[in-house]
């Protein structure tokens, strides 16, 4: 239970469904921010929430964990130079892993989290497939789960839209029923952001930026390892007024070279440290790929670990997830190289 | 029937102070500070239960404060001390440690066995120390004459003693303190209620100004309830403390006995150095926090000693002071009102609980 109007409907729906159920937020971060979810003022609404449905609640204190696989990880790839996407490695080490390993501990069956996603048994395997609110899908953050995972997790809003969520929320007259849905990283402040985070954690180093076609040094930047693949925020047009993205960021020598959107098209996009949901696609496989938590997906051939585009697409940041899916349902996926 | 062996978190209110607060609260009434017969009236019950108070804890009416609890007392203590230099123990209680922290205090550390560096205290050069007298952790208990001495007579000397008055003579034990924080909470009494004890000598800055109550010192409305209810608790619990204590020390004993004989299981500190009630236990191969839950399914009340405001378990400072690992302690402390089949349930129900979590 976040402290948001999705985890709070989740436990009470599986209340009234009869089930055992005691709810539990993580505290995940222990250090300053105010952004995202599970401040004290959310652990708050969450345990009020508890209460309103006559649920237990506890939390548990999982910072050290958090701090190794996600702040630290969050921090490593940003000196590496990778765009890291913290909110895979926390359902990767955290939400689906320490928390399961935990409900074990105390004797339960199941997990509950009020994703958007839905697990199906078919085939004498586990399933899952995007939820039936597409606006809401979170599949993509979720593609880790393996059949460990699925065969002791609840999605109940799988087959829900929001709307129906928040429904249920008035209903049952929620604490959380209107509260917004938070969109930020928890661990980062809204006032001064990615840079104020890593700026304490990383030799932040400048930059030149490099425009591909005239071979010249448009501008500095003040920390390279902040600029992302596919970046147009921040990069000045160039001198024929177009759009300029970041092709390409060579750590070593700080360069930043810049070009035009036909310059940042692929026609492939390889990854590397797959999780799938049971096996991999076989290799001629017919997929689509989703790079980015709400990106559209795009259609191509599976070779084994690339993914060969029918249509060119803008090169996704390495390091983000790329997600392998037939149709609606989840191959799983990997690291974007 | 749950077994709550959570008392150092809040004690049950005995049933002499919910008497006269009901009392009080149905036919009382009146503002303290009103000039009329109603005011009297509950000023008479104030004052009445300030004589009470000071009496059992070997102080003046005049130098008892009254407060909404022990936080209070101890944020008013430390800031008697602000603009000077502060010393307090590095096992004080959040109270202490955090207003200390922003008047600048230095730490004095303490040994394995949770008693203050007299040694080091003696070189330091300090106006005031605050050392509370009964740690909420451990229960190891300070000598204060010998913290006294350590000091000489200049410095203010403040104890949190909200861990104390069912176990220890608040009186004779703290009778070298300057500054006393009480809790009423703590020892039978009402929640939302406390006191500073302030030897008269002692400059004191109020935190809360406004109607000026309580000689200045600490404006707002008194809770005339609380205070009644306060008194009553600290009279019952002086009256039946040596019977409680012997009692309560023997099921402790018991406790204590049972849970080091299992493996992976220690005793904190010497159960000598502590107050009758502390059971505190090391557990430093067991999840604490799943402990916990495991034992509050089955209705065994108990504590970690440190959480922080979201409610998680947090590593605790006072077991990092003894050198000991911050998130290895199971807190379990008796009331007067624990039984022997108490302690059966407990000893059965942590056995089968460390029993599931090391498999």
């Amino acid at each position: 239970m976040s402290g948001g109007v999705d985890s709070s409907v989740t436990a009470a729906l599986l209340r009234e469904q009869g089930h055992e159920v005691v709810g539990a937020t993580m505290k995940l971060w222990g250090g300053d921010g105010d952004s995202g979810c599970c401040s004290v003022s959310d652990v708050d609404d969450a345990r009020r929430v508890a209460q309103q449905i006559g649920v237990d609640f506890h939390v548990f204190n999982f910072t050290e964990q958090f701090d190794r696989d996600v702040v630290s990880h969050y921090v490593d790839a940003y000196a590496d130079g990778f765009a890291p996407n913290p909110c895979v490695e926390c359902n990767r080490h955290l939400k689906f892993d320490r928390f399961i390993e935990r409900a074990m501990q105390l004797d339960f069956d199941a997990v509950a989290t009020g994703h958007y996603a839905r697990i199906e048994y078919r085939n004498g395997h586990y399933e899952m497939y995007r939820s039936r609110d597409m606006a809401k899908d979170q599949s993509y953050v979720l593609h880790m789960l393996g059949q460990e995972q699925l065969a002791r997790t609840l999605f109940p809003l799988g087959n829900m839209i929001k709307s129906e969520v928040r429904a249920h929320a008035q209903r049952l007259n929620l604490r959380t029923a209107t509260k917004p849905d938070s969109q930020d990283v928890c661990f980062i402040k809204k006032h001064d952001g990615r840079e104020g985070f890593l700026k304490d954690r990383i030799d932040l180093k400048p930059g030149t930026v490099i425009d591909h076609d005239t071979g010249e040094q448009t501008a500095t930047v003040a920390a390279v390892q902040l600029v992302t693949i596919g970046q147009r925020r921040g990069v000045t047009p160039g001198r024929d007024g177009k759009r300029r993205y970041v092709i390409d960021v060579n750590q070593e020598d700080a360069i930043v070279t810049v070009g035009s959107e036909s310059d940042l098209m692929v026609d492939r996009v390889s990854m590397h440290s797959f999780a799938w949901t049971s096996t991999a696609p076989p290799r001629g496989e017919r997929v689509s790929l989703q790079t980015s938590a709400h990106g559209v997906p795009a259609q191509g051939q599976w070779d084994g670990e690339t993914v060969h585009l029918d249509k060119p697409v803008r090169r996704p940041a390495p390091g983000q997830s790329g997600v392998l899916y037939d149709g609606d349902r989840v191959w799983g996926g990997g690291i974007i190289s | 029937m749950p077994v709550n062996l959570d008392a150092a978190a809040t004690a049950p209110l005995r049933p002499e102070a919910y008497a006269v607060m009901d009392r009080w609260m149905r036919d009382g009434g009146g503002n303290p500070s009103s000039a009329h017969g109603l005011g009297r009236q509950a000023r008479t019950a104030l004052e009445d239960a300030r004589d009470e108070v000071a009496a059992l804890v070997g102080a003046a009416p005049a130098e008892v404060i009254f407060t909404s609890g022990g936080t209070e007392a101890d944020n008013l203590a430390v800031r008697a001390g602000l603009g000077r230099q502060i010393g307090c123990s590095t096992i004080e209680h959040k109270a202490v440690l955090l207003p200390a922290a922003v008047a600048g205090a230095q730490t004095v550390a303490v040994n394995a066995n949770g008693l203050v560096d007299l040694d080091a205290l003696e070189q330091m050069s300090l106006d005031m120390v605050s050392i509370g007298i009964v740690n909420n952790e451990i229960g190891a208990v300070q000598d204060l004459a010998a913290v006294r001495k350590a000091i000489g007579c200049d410095v203010i000397l403040h104890t949190d003693a909200a861990q104390a008055p069912a176990w220890i003579d608040v009186a004779t034990e703290c009778s070298q303190a300057d500054l006393i924080s009480l809790s009423a909470h703590k020892f039978g009494g009402p929640t939302g209620v406390g006191a500073l004890v302030a030897r008269r000598h002692v400059a004191l800055e109020p935190l809360l100004l406004g109607g000026g109550q309580e000689r200045e010192l600490r404006s707002g409305t008194q809770n005339v309830a609380g205070a009644i209810g306060m008194a009553v608790a600290l009279r019952t619990a002086t009256v039946e403390r040596d019977a409680a204590v012997a009692r309560v020390t023997r099921l402790r004993d018991e406790l204590l006995d049972a849970l080091v004989a299992r493996p992976g299981i220690e005793e904190t500190v010497p159960r000598e150095l502590r107050v009758a009630n502390n059971a505190h236990v090391l557990l430093p191969q067991v999840d604490i926090e799943a402990l916990l839950v495991l034992l509050d399914e089955v209705g065994i009340y108990a504590s970690a000693g440190s959480a922080c405001a979201s409610g998680a378990m947090e590593p605790s400072h006072v077991l990092e002071a003894l050198g000991q690992p911050g998130l290895s302690g199971l807190r379990l402390t008796l009331s007067w009102l624990t039984t022997p089949s108490d302690i059966e349930l407990a000893v059965k129900a942590i056995s089968s609980a460390t029993t599931r979590l090391a498999a």
